[in-house]
């Protein structure tokens, strides 16, 4: 597409901002930051900057802003929406050098750390010291907390504990005019104005760019175990849980897999899973011993009653986590089986569980296409993931449609068309149908408020205009 | 880029490029490469990446790179062959990754499609050729290169070695891995050596083995490959040193000549057929995963397919071998706190990773602690730490934090490169009066009480 190149007294001033080896421009290092983990979407920026400092990334705003080139705020680049695309060029700005932990205050329950953070080393972190940081998106072996927070990132135990924005307390940021603010902060109790803070949660790095995080935690619980549920039909594991949640029970996790990515799974983590059940629910709960005990042994009877073809219970913690693990790799596992994989998370509220996992088998027959279903079931969170090729148009052209009748069915059913994986340039076309052309409205005038000249990733969410989706094609 | 021009732009980028229509980009397997869904499970598992935080240094970003060379998007320049040989190749990536990608194929035909493009430009690097065609597709000159550097050694002679152009082959990061090598076997040693070696008396046969002494193994750990041999007749195998056997061709494969590598594979599956043995056993990890890609790299020759997945079907690194005999009779307790830095080729690329440790825990007295991030590579990587020496020794250094926390007095590797570069890394950490890195035979053979102890 290329947008606004940018010459090369901006690059020697960008130079000048950061460290030497912070601004990268090379065909290959512009290439390699083409792509983020969402299939199909592919630009190139004009320059990689890597700031190591607020101050730094205040001078590079300022003067992006001043020259008018877009500015891509990126983390480990593994969002599913298209969200870290440059698609009109310029600067790709890297923050994975800030990847420091300022504080982990145990008195207040709070961790103030670098938007560079691995979530997973984060969660290492404080529960070392016995707390627990809840939100564990797929990916978070390798994203970092700033990406989760400017994506509001999801995750398995979403169904009991929240999502990424429920544990955000405070930020600073800073505008596209180089202005250092901060918003939030260690008060539970806060409402000393708009609240910016969660409005910057989920932004997409649209309107500013997230240089320091202070996160809520939780005391660590005391003890988990882990159950997997088999059934013989789809629609067997969705009431499983629509009665476990009738039934007043919790679970920290409820974790649904149909055949198909059963199959894959199991080929890569060797878990030894029956292959001739339709579904398999993983279902953890955590807290003190004996409810913990007490809510799985009711699971199970639930389970049974529904008529699931086996209950078991994972013998160890280590099993468990094995189990957690495996579900983790399920999107990866299974671009095993056709070229192109593209995954979408559809949700709808959680009693319309079985209905909309069954209007997707439907629709995948309809359009003839290959759709594998896992997801989050407990938060009705349902990741249908189509296996294709990208070389096959008219095959992806029938994909297309059938992702569309997806979504347009979630929203019937009163849900929406991204659960956690965010707008970013994938579900663009569709946000209209979701908030409305008002909603759009004060949409883009809130954008237009914090980035009046529109250099904050350009070409997502609000941007008003159909993305182009740049294919890539086998020549 | 002088003022006033313009950066690159994706515009330009994309424009007519020298090189992007080479018909060499065909060579890419493109379902493979489609295969990565560059969803970044790799990122956290390079140690190249980890280094650098950079995309270009990470095995998603370098398929990136190859997809867009395959669909002549990008040159193959140097800047590409830059970035495919920054990789360690040491196949952590295939471990993590969840699509079961095959990335060590994919670097390989990556260097391949490199050294291609150079043949035909006639512009090749003088280094590697020399390294390659004079040296490893030759076992004489490794003979006599060994038999220099253990004449060097003897005789503290440095000017010998740079009198015979040894320099040249070896250059200065070689010479000072040298420095971490004990001793070389004399080349009259070697040429006294038994053509077999059979079985102890009284116990049961096992079967018949053909070792593949590998070829730096051989020079530099003579001694090793002798301690192999004693160990499987040990326990009841009779032991072929199988003539006619050449270099694995690992280094060749990972260096962009596939060509000279299938060769190899060809003269070595004959050897080994002549040999007529059960099994063929190595105690290197990186020829070993070289030897089981034997099917692969033939696999569409009707000639030699079926040759090579027969040979692959017999090959076993010595601790598989090892494991399935045990508890191996141990005369000698080891009252030491040991622990074990995996060899990449043995873990991410033959899968085993429980036997060693296994064998290692056997041995009485041993007080076994796991290493940090033991599977991720130390930095020898083949001819790494000669072609990308300063990334080799941060890589090394990294790993020498984690191998200084578990207070070992021991450290066993399964491999020559990951030894050598264990045994430098000691010296560098300041480590060398207190901990020493040991070949798992020789690990072993300690504990059996069949030779004098090491050190």
């Amino acid at each position: 597409m290329g947008g606004p190149a940018v010459r090369v007294e901006v690059v020697e001033q960008l130079r000048e901002i950061v460290d030497s080896d912070a601004v990268r421009v090379s065909p290959n290092e512009l290439y390699a930051y083409s792509f983020d983990a969402t299939p199909l979407v592919q630009a190139e920026p004009d320059v990689v900057v890597f700031p190591s400092t607020t101050a730094q990334v205040s001078r590079v705003l300022a003067l992006c802003n001043a020259e008018r080139i877009p500015v891509i705020p990126r983390g480990s680049g593994t969002n599913l929406a298209g969200g870290t695309i440059p698609v009109a060029g310029g600067v790709v700005l890297n923050m994975t050098r800030f990847n420091q932990i300022y504080e982990i205050d145990e008195k207040n329950l709070t961790a103030t750390v670098g938007p560079g953070v691995i979530t997973a080393d984060f969660h290492r972190a404080v529960e070392a010291v016995g707390l627990f940081y809840p939100p564990d998106p797929g990916s978070m072996r390798v994203s970092t907390i700033g990406g989760n927070v400017a994506q509001c990132a999801g995750g398995m135990r979403g169904l009991k504990y929240g999502v990424t924005k429920d544990y955000v307390m405070g930020l600073e940021y800073v505008l596209p005019d180089g202005q250092v603010l901060r918003c939030g902060g260690k008060n539970y109790k806060d409402v000393a104005g708009y609240d910016l803070t969660r409005l910057l949660v989920g932004s997409e790095g649209t309107l500013a760019v997230l240089t320091e995080l202070t996160l809520k935690l939780l005391p660590m619980p005391e003890t988990k175990m882990t159950l997997t549920v088999f059934c013989n039909s789809l629609v067997d594991a969705a009431r499983v849980v629509e009665e476990v949640i009738a039934a007043r029970i919790t679970p920290a996790t409820m974790e649904f897999l149909d055949q198909g990515t059963m199959h894959v799974v199991d080929d890569f983590a060797h878990l030894g899973l029956p292959r001739d059940v339709a579904a398999m629910l993983l279902i953890e709960q955590d807290g003190s011993p004996v409810q913990v005990q007490r809510d799985i042994e009711r699971i199970a009877e639930i389970a049974r009653a529904v008529g699931a073809a086996d209950v078991q219970l994972a013998e160890t913690p280590e099993d468990g986590a094995r189990l957690m693990a495996a579900r983790r790799s399920a999107l990866a596992a299974l671009s095993r089986l056709r070229p192109t994989t593209i995954l979408e998370d559809a949700t709808v509220p959680r009693a319309r569980l079985a209905e909309m996992v069954q209007a997707v088998v439907d629709i995948a027959a309809k359009y003839r296409v290959q759709i594998c279903t896992f997801g989050h079931a407990g938060d009705g969170n349902l990741h249908p993931t189509c296996l294709t090729d990208e070389r096959d148009t008219d095959e992806i052209h029938r994909v297309e449609q059938a992702f569309e009748e997806i979504f347009r069915t979630a929203m019937e059913l009163g849900g929406t068309i991204t659960g956690e994986h965010g707008v970013g340039m994938s579900k663009m076309k569709y946000l209209p149908q979701r908030v409305g052309p008002g909603g759009i409205q004060l949409m883009q005038a809130i954008k237009g408020a914090f980035d009046p000249n529109g250099i904050m990733n350009p070409g997502k969410v609000v941007a008003g205009y159909q993305p182009q989706r740049v294919v890539v094609r086998q020549s | 880029m002088t003022s006033g021009q313009r950066a690159p732009t994706p515009e330009t980028q994309r424009g007519p490029v020298t090189g992007s229509d080479a018909p060499e980009r065909l060579k890419f397997d493109m379902d493979e490469l489609l295969n990565c869904m560059h969803c970044g499970f790799c990122l956290p598992a390079c140690p190249t990446y980890q280094q650098t935080g950079l995309e270009t240094y990470s095995p998603r970003g370098r398929i990136g790179l190859m997809k867009g060379v395959a669909q002549g998007k990008l040159p193959i320049d140097e800047e590409f062959e830059r970035n495919m040989y920054a990789c360690l190749g040491c196949r952590a990536c295939e471990t993590a990754c969840p699509a079961g990608v095959q990335y060590g194929r994919l670097i390989e035909t990556a260097r391949e499609v490199v050294e291609d493009v150079k043949r035909r430009r006639g512009r090749r690097s003088f280094t590697r050729h020399l390294v390659f065609k004079q040296f490893f597709n030759h076992p004489r000159r490794i003979r006599v290169a060994g038999g220099i550097l253990w004449a060097v050694q003897a005789a503290g002679l440095q000017r010998v070695a740079t009198k015979t152009g040894l320099v040249r082959v070896l250059p200065r990061e070689m010479a000072e891995m040298q420095s971490a090598v004990d001793t070389v076997a004399s080349p009259s040693e070697r040429k006294r050596r038994p053509s077999v070696m059979a079985p102890d008396a009284g116990v049961q046969k096992a079967g018949r083995v053909g070792l593949f002494t590998g070829c730096i193994m051989d020079v530099m750990f003579y001694d090793t490959n002798q301690a192999t041999a004693r160990l499987l007749n040990k326990i009841g195998f009779e032991v072929v040193f199988v003539a006619g056997q050449v270099c694995c061709g690992a280094l060749h494969a990972h260096s962009g000549e596939k060509v000279d590598a299938v060769e190899l594979a060809k003269r070595n599956i004959e050897a080994f057929e002549a040999a007529d043995v059960d099994f063929i056993v190595n105690n290197a990890g990186g020829c070993g995963a070289a030897l089981k890609e034997y099917a692969h790299w033939l696999a569409d020759d009707p000639v030699w397919a079926e040759r090579a997945h027969r040979f692959v079907e017999r090959t076993r690194d010595i601790c598989e071998l090892l494991a399935e005999h045990t508890p191996l009779p141990f005369q000698r307790r080891i009252e030491a706190r040991v622990t074990y830095q995996d060899s990449c080729h043995l873990a991410h690329g033959q899968g085993v990773r429980q036997q060693p440790r296994q064998l290692i825990r056997s041995v009485p007295g041993v007080q076994y602690v796991e290493l940090t991030n033991a599977d991720t590579c130390c930095g020898s990587a083949g001819i790494y730490n000669i072609t990308n020496w300063e990334m080799s020794m941060r890589v090394l250094d990294t790993k020498m934090e984690h191998v200084r926390r578990t207070d070992a007095h021991i450290v066993v590797t399964a491999n020559p490169g990951c030894l050598l570069q264990m045994k430098k890394g000691i010296q560098r950490a300041g480590l060398a009066d207190r901990m020493e890195a040991v070949h798992i035979v020789d690990f072993l053979e300690r504990a059996l009480g069949s030779a004098a102890p090491l050190g």
